[in-house]
């Protein structure tokens, strides 16, 4: 009996239904609230001083540009960072939060043999449980913003211009793209590790070293290619490996993006910077700035989620 | 059989040196309970996930329902429903949400699967539990909802891998009540696999009985029954002395051996097979009083048995 190719069963529908479970079920965990509250606390903080920075200079910062996103961008006693500073730090805690136990955890609660052997492809499984974390995260970060420009408003009486809110949105798109390194990450290490603290402690690793040791690092790493007694090759080098770490990617993305005085990312001599004629970025020149980095950040995602994919794809699926 | 819905022919699968699956033959057909029988590590997961196309021969073939599980999965798994062993749930959403999410990656219309749920659920005596997280399931309750989620898609085949092991007896006869009435009644293929023979051999229309990756035997349990040439064991209650209940026995071919059971007065005879009616001729023109003569193991316990003392000698 030779049956006809069925076409029951509409294709590229089962990641839909994976990713819906998933994001009702992130929103109802508990790791939602905490985040939450996390970034709620750090948002709120990180606000009320950089509004308190921009009263004090307000009455001379006339003609300030963008003044609105420096809600973002500056801070003030006691908090020690700004909020893009803040969520740059924060951000991979989001992906690695709903990454890590993605493929282990189907493993250890029994259900990744019942999940598989329904009308759906593996891959689905992964790219449903990717976009459903992206989009929490998402959706989370595009609170945080309202919220906080909320704040701006009722409390500076400060309205974003139509550019400043086209900044702000992708900004958000790039901060999205950043946490889904971080995601894809802990999804690299939830399909290798079977244990989802050990795959949880791994990508939390990553994060520390790169973050708390990454200037060492880089510092170390450029002593050893560029000639010790030429110190702008030095410097030069020093900038150019930090690019590897998608932090660096993402706060220079950041910088540039939220302000528009902002012109360049690179090391600039004096020379440069006093012949310049002074002139605000466009949205669209900032981002062709930053274009190299934000793709950076694509491919680094694109190359750990296609890792992942390929090991999960040849994975057996019994333990 | 004119319709064949599982034909898995010369079936291999190999990891490195191992060979898990060996040459297996296998031809079911539309409403045939069969099982498949072996201790544990005799391979039967494996088979089955090589049916619903989740792990790849190494060499043969498999149809179901015609089709190639490796190269077209979707159309065997959409048809096939799958208990897999030790089956596990979500455990923050309830039965009755599990069961939606499986009838939505089956692509069932909602009013559909609710619907279909709530019978389920009743079917498989869950209605009460239904909106209770399955984190608080009994493994018995967690086993019967599995039985509901892979008859949600309405499967023509339905496979489930040892669907016994960890229910009370009492679960135990309604799961093999509901898997015969399936086969009977909606004509679906029911394969299951069990290392507990005697709990399945009741509902199966064909057992193989697979060692180390090998059919030693396949066909009803009556038949293989009747090729066992092997010895039959009866259990012989009477309240006779220990010696007199000897000496009534000694000199007869048929008697192979005599062992007093754990519990007194009961003595375990092991006799030829087809001599039991002799033997309790012999004891009763002894003089002896018998309360209770009994086949200490029905004939397909038998056979298993002996099977597996060959093969698992070896097996260690």
């Amino acid at each position: 009996m030779i049956a006809p190719p069925g076409d029951r069963y509409r294709l590229g529908h089962g990641w839909k239904v994976v990713a819906r479970k998933e994001f009702a079920d992130h929103l109802l965990s508990a790791r939602f609230y905490v985040l939450i509250l996390i970034l709620g606390v750090a948002a709120a903080g990180a606000v009320f001083a950089a509004s308190g920075g921009i009263r004090s200079v307000a009455p001379s910062a006339v003609g300030v540009p963008a003044l609105f996103l420096k809600l973002f961008t500056v801070t003030a006693e006691p908090v020690p960072f700004p909020l893009v500073v803040f969520i740059g730090f924060l951000a991979p805690l989001l992906g690695i939060m709903f990454g890590f136990d993605a493929i282990s955890g189907e493993r250890s609660q029994g259900t990744l043999p019942r999940l598989l052997a329904q009308p759906i492809h593996r891959d689905e499984v992964i790219l449903g449980k990717f976009v459903a974390g992206l989009a929490v995260v998402g959706l989370m970060l595009l609170a945080l913003v309202i919220f906080v420009s909320g704040i701006g408003i009722f409390r500076l009486g400060l309205i974003p211009t139509p550019t400043e809110v086209g900044r702000l949105a992708v900004w958000l798109v790039v901060a999205v793209i950043y946490v889904g390194f971080w995601q894809a990450l802990a999804t690299l290490a939830s399909v290798t590790v079977p244990r989802a603290a050990t795959s949880a402690l791994i990508a939390i690793g990553v994060w520390l070293v790169l973050s708390l040791f990454g200037g060492f690092i880089f510092r170390a790493a450029a002593n050893l290619v560029a000639p010790a007694d030429d110190q702008g090759a030095l410097l030069q080098a020093e900038v150019t490996l930090s690019r590897i770490s998608p932090l660096t990617l993402f706060s220079e993305s950041s910088t540039l993006l939220l302000d528009p005085t902002e012109r360049t990312v690179d090391l600039v001599t004096f020379d440069q910077i006093n012949r310049a004629i002074v002139s605000d970025l466009t949205l669209a020149q900032s981002l062709l700035v930053v274009w190299p980095q934000i793709v950076g950040m694509i491919a680094m995602t694109a190359a750990l989620f296609a890792i992942a994919y390929v090991l999960f794809m040849r994975q057996e699926v019994r333990a | 059989m004119a319709n064949p819905t599982i034909v898995a022919s010369r079936l291999t699968k190999q990891y490195g040196e191992v060979t898990v699956v060996n040459a297996l033959d296998l031809r079911l057909q539309a409403g045939e309970v069969f099982g498949l029988l072996g201790p544990n590590g005799a391979g039967k997961t494996t088979t089955i996930l090589m049916l619903l196309g989740l792990i790849e021969p190494t060499s043969g073939s498999i149809e179901v329902l015609g089709f190639d599980p490796a190269r077209n999965p979707l159309e065997v798994k959409s048809r096939v429903g799958y208990l897999p062993d030790a089956v596990g749930f979500y455990d923050s959403m309830t039965g009755r949400e599990n069961l939606k999410f499986t009838a939505r990656l089956n692509q069932l219309s909602k009013t559909d699967a609710d619907q279909r749920i709530v019978e389920l659920l009743e079917e498989v005596g869950l209605t009460e539990a239904a909106d209770r997280p399955t984190g608080t399931y009994s493994r018995g309750m967690l086993q019967r909802l599995g039985i509901a989620d892979a008859l949600i898609k309405r499967p023509e085949i339905l496979i489930l891998d040892e669907p016994t092991t960890s229910i009370d007896p009492e679960g135990v006869a309604e799961m093999l009540a509901l898997i015969r009435n399936l086969a009977e009644d909606r004509q679906v293929t029911v394969l299951l696999s069990s290392h507990l023979l005697h709990q399945v051999q009741a509902v199966c229309d064909r057992v193989a009985i697979f060692v180390r990756g090998t059919v030693v035997a396949q066909g009803a349990p009556h038949e293989l029954a009747a090729k066992n040439k092997g010895p039959e064991q009866v259990e012989v209650h009477t309240t006779a002395d220990p010696a007199k209940v000897r000496t009534a026995l000694a000199g007869k071919t048929f008697v192979q051996s005599v062992q007093p059971a754990r519990v007194p007065n009961v003595y375990t005879i092991q006799v030829t097979r087809g001599s039991t009616n002799q033997l309790i001729a012999s004891l009763v023109q002894a003089g002896l009083e018998l309360s209770g003569v009994r086949r200490a193991s029905d004939d397909l316990d038998e056979v298993y048995r002996g099977y597996f003392h060959r093969e698992g000698a070896s097996v260690g």
